[in-house]
């Protein structure tokens, strides 16, 4: 007969699922495998240099962190995130940052991105964002010389290799566009670098992933599969990537049916840049956007629109990070916008029910 | 294949449905009546709103079925003899919840006579009144855990049309069978019962609705659904299932309004052990003295589904199910999800205790949990469409305003959001302490 020393009292539910946040993390490292096996296959080692240099590092930072601050240390990094927090930063950078590029990443991410806010489902902005946007304004030089793909250095000068690669640099789609003199309506020599990186040849490329640019930033396939595998998980919200990347399409659709001169075609605003990356792995953190499925939809939209504003006229070649900070700092306002009407609530609508 | 996959199954969206419901257990075993027991722990009030009173004292004679507590107002109920013996003594007891509560000692003289029942009624001729009546001298409540005395809900406020009647063989939670078995074994008690409701709330249309996972409970409904003018409708087997609004929304379509009774939606919702509990005091005569109640656990030898009496200690259920087969981590009385962990093995069956479950230690680990991931899934699977990390959040940092104005106060405490939280956060414990600090606020 039971002697009842072992009872537990608490309070129900008594079951709970076998999910657990490491899980959750697994699955996110899994869905980015893709892209950083593409990004290796086309940068080569260096690109594996640096993944594995942010990894290693925002582990390394999170500990510590934990370790400065008396908080549990295994406890803390058993759960994930760093290293996703790590390769995340890794997908935002070139194949060329040294070293010391990823270690003051990974501390802007993990310690101003993460830990000061409280760790873990605290911090208002995506940490991998808040490293890469302060790179950005810390190491500009660093952060804009891209390495081309070994592909791009094997192949023979064409038009299209012309436009991007002097034989050691190479320069993003999105810069040469960035770069052309804007002005509106029809410019005979800004149609003409448009047409070299916007045609049917080059799009297949950035597709693929055979462009300059960040290591996350190479594949649109490698990244739309990942998607996938979250969305079937159910890891994130999918509307968040089709109103950013629907917003991004209609809004270059509109400006570039009125004025091709000022910016490419939408395809080429898909498929280059962090759009990609950015609409389907970092706007989607769970921690920084919005719970509900309104408040999704006007997060992703106002992300895409942020982007395109800052793509078509503002000074930047590329607007997603900043995109996707601006936004994650209106999260607050968006889910307070967006409350849920509880079940057996009814509205009422001119004195009328409605069901 | 059973004629039941060619209904529409109906559900209510959200909720949850763990991988192992621990139903496999006990859900092949018929129910068996336990032996008679020398000792009988009759708890007082059994039923929620007014206590009863007791009207026997120590050293009485009583037989089976004879009254031991009188209904102590309108919303209360009558307590009935287990068996027949000898009132041996009175004392204080820990209810499921762990309150403590008088408790009558009943000593069994072993013979288990009857005491003279009241007439069998007619119910097609007897009049609403009379079977009112009778349900409440029988002392018949909702057996399905909320304990509401069965003739009140019966008699809804009379400016409410009443167009269903919902008869909830759901079972919803985890490990429980004892309403599958009773759906299986007697459908005929059931559809009386649910017959007998029906006519006392002037014949609306009368559903039952019980979950996928009980298909042959389903069939054997249908064959004699039709005589009793009863409507048998498929469930998806998802929790919480059977809770009284989402059941009417599955089945009606209807949303209860919030803060309202079923009845302002035009529907009384029933258990259908309640239903059984009808039929017996009608039919019979014979008042609310022992239930169904699934015995089982994984720490359990021999999980069952035994007929027990009002009384029998817990103790002595495990006892009939082949004691042990490992020291419990937990033991619940109730489901899993909704059940009361207890801290002893003191406790004793009531009249809507419809589980005692063995819980083995693997299964009780405590969590430790972790920040807030903000991942959304507790708000997909709440019922009531509220923000649960959100509630728990603010309850967690004192902001009860925050919490009220976001509909605290809506929560049915399912736990269905503590359930899927991948950062095993305790939501519902804080949406509790939340709910219960804004009720004392505003008593004040």
């Amino acid at each position: 007969m039971p002697k009842g020393d072992r009872l537990v009292l608490s309070s129900s539910p008594h079951l709970r699922t076998e999910d657990r946040v490491s899980l959750v993390m697994l699955k996110v490292l899994i869905a980015l495998a893709p892209t950083a096996v593409v990004a290796i296959w086309f940068f080569g080692w260096p690109a594996l240099r640096v993944l594995l240099c942010t990894t290693i590092f925002c582990v390394g930072a999170e500990a510590l962190w934990c370790a400065m601050a008396r908080k549990p240390v295994w406890g803390t990094i058993r759960d994930g995130s760093a290293m996703v927090t790590g390769l995340l930063l890794g997908l935002n950078l070139s194949a060329g940052i040294p070293w010391y590029g990823c270690l003051l990443g990974a501390l802007l991410a993990i310690w101003l991105g993460k830990q000061v806010f409280g760790g873990l489902g605290h911090n208002p902005f995506n940490p991998a964002l808040v490293a890469r946007v302060g790179l950005l304004i810390a190491l500009p030089a660093m952060m804009t010389t891209w390495v081309p793909t070994r592909q791009m250095a094997a192949q023979p000068e064409t038009e299209y290799t012309r436009v991007f690669y002097d034989g050691v640099t190479c320069a993003t789609p999105l810069g040469v566009v960035g770069t052309t003199p804007k002005v509106m309506g029809r410019t005979p020599e800004a149609q003409q670098t448009f047409a070299a990186v916007d045609n049917p040849t080059a799009l297949k490329n950035y597709f693929w992933g055979n462009l300059g640019g960040s290591l996350g930033e190479c594949s649109a396939a490698a990244l739309l599969l990942g998607g996938i595998l979250l969305v079937i998980w159910r890891l994130i919200n999918w509307r968040i990537p089709v109103a950013f990347l629907g917003t991004v399409f209609i809004i270059t659709g509109i400006v570039h049916h009125w004025a091709p001169g000022l910016t490419p075609s939408p395809l080429f605003h898909l498929l280059t840049g962090g759009v990609m990356l950015g609409a389907i792995f970092m706007a989607t953190d769970m921690v920084t956007s919005p719970m509900t499925r309104r408040g999704a939809l006007i997060f992703g939209a106002g992300c895409g629109l942020v982007t395109s504003v800052i793509r078509i006229w503002g000074n930047y070649p590329e607007g997603v990070s900043f995109a996707i900070l601006f936004m994650n700092a209106l999260v607050p306002l968006i889910d307070r916008a967006c409350v849920r009407r509880p079940f057996g609530y009814v509205r009422y609508r001119g004195g009328e029910e409605s069901k | 294949m059973s004629d039941s996959y060619k209904c529409p199954v109906r559900t209510f969206g959200r909720g949850i449905h763990p991988a192992n419901d621990g139903k496999s257990l006990s859900r092949e075993l018929p129910v068996r009546r336990a032996p008679l027991l020398e000792n009988y722990f009759v708890a007082l009030p059994q039923n929620i709103g007014a206590p009863p009173s007791w009207v026997v004292k120590v050293g009485d004679e009583v037989k089976k079925g004879q009254l031991l507590a009188t209904p102590g107002g309108k919303v209360s109920s009558a307590i009935h003899a287990p068996t027949s013996g000898k009132v041996a003594e009175f004392l204080e007891t820990p209810g499921p919840t762990g309150a403590m509560v008088s408790t009558l000692k009943l000593t069994a003289d072993g013979k288990d006579e009857w005491t003279e029942l009241p007439p069998p009624l007619d119910w097609k001729t007897a009049s609403r009144e009379e079977l009112l009546q009778r349900i409440a001298d029988c002392g018949v409540i909702g057996m399905g855990g909320a304990a509401f005395p069965t003739q009140i809900k019966l008699a809804p406020p009379p400016n409410c049309k009443i167009d269903f009647l919902v008869l909830n063989g759901a079972e919803c939670e985890p490990y429980l069978t004892a309403d599958h078995r009773l759906m299986l074994e007697q459908p005929e008690r059931v559809l009386t019962g649910a017959a007998i409701a029906s006519k006392i709330l002037g014949n609306p249309r009368t559903l039952i609705g019980v979950e996928d996972n009980k298909r042959d409970a389903i069939d054997r409904l249908n064959r004699f659904a039709g005589e009793y003018g009863v409507e048998v409708l498929v469930l998806e087997a998802r929790y919480p299932q059977g809770s009284e609004k989402q059941l009417i929304y599955a089945l009606t379509g209807r949303r209860v309004p919030e803060g309202a009774l079923p009845a302002a939606a035009g529907c009384v919702v029933q258990n259908v052990a309640t239903a059984a509990a009808i039929a017996d005091a009608v039919c019979e005569g014979k008042p609310l003295i022992e239930r169904i109640v699934t015995v089982s656990g994984e720490a359990l030898m021999h999980p069952e589904n035994l007929l027990l009496r009002i009384g029998t200690p817990v103790l002595e259920a495990v006892r009939l199910c082949g004691g042990i087969r490992e020291e419990p981590g937990k033991l619940l009385l109730g489901g899993p999800m909704m059940g009361f962990a207890q801290k002893n093995f003191d406790g004793m069956v009531w009249k809507n205790t419809s589980g005692i479950l063995l819980l083995p230690p693997r299964l009780c680990v405590q969590y430790e949990s972790t920040g807030c991931l903000r991942c959304g899934r507790c708000m997909e699977v709440c019922p009531m469409n509220l923000v649960p990390c959100s509630l728990a959040s603010a309850a967690e940092s004192g902001k009860m305003d925050l919490a009220l104005q976001n509909n605290v106060l809506d929560c049915l405490e399912c736990g269905a959001c503590a359930y899927a939280c991948p950062a095993h956060r305790p939501l519902v414990q804080h949406i509790r302490r939340a709910k219960a600090e804004i009720r004392k606020m505003k008593k004040k």
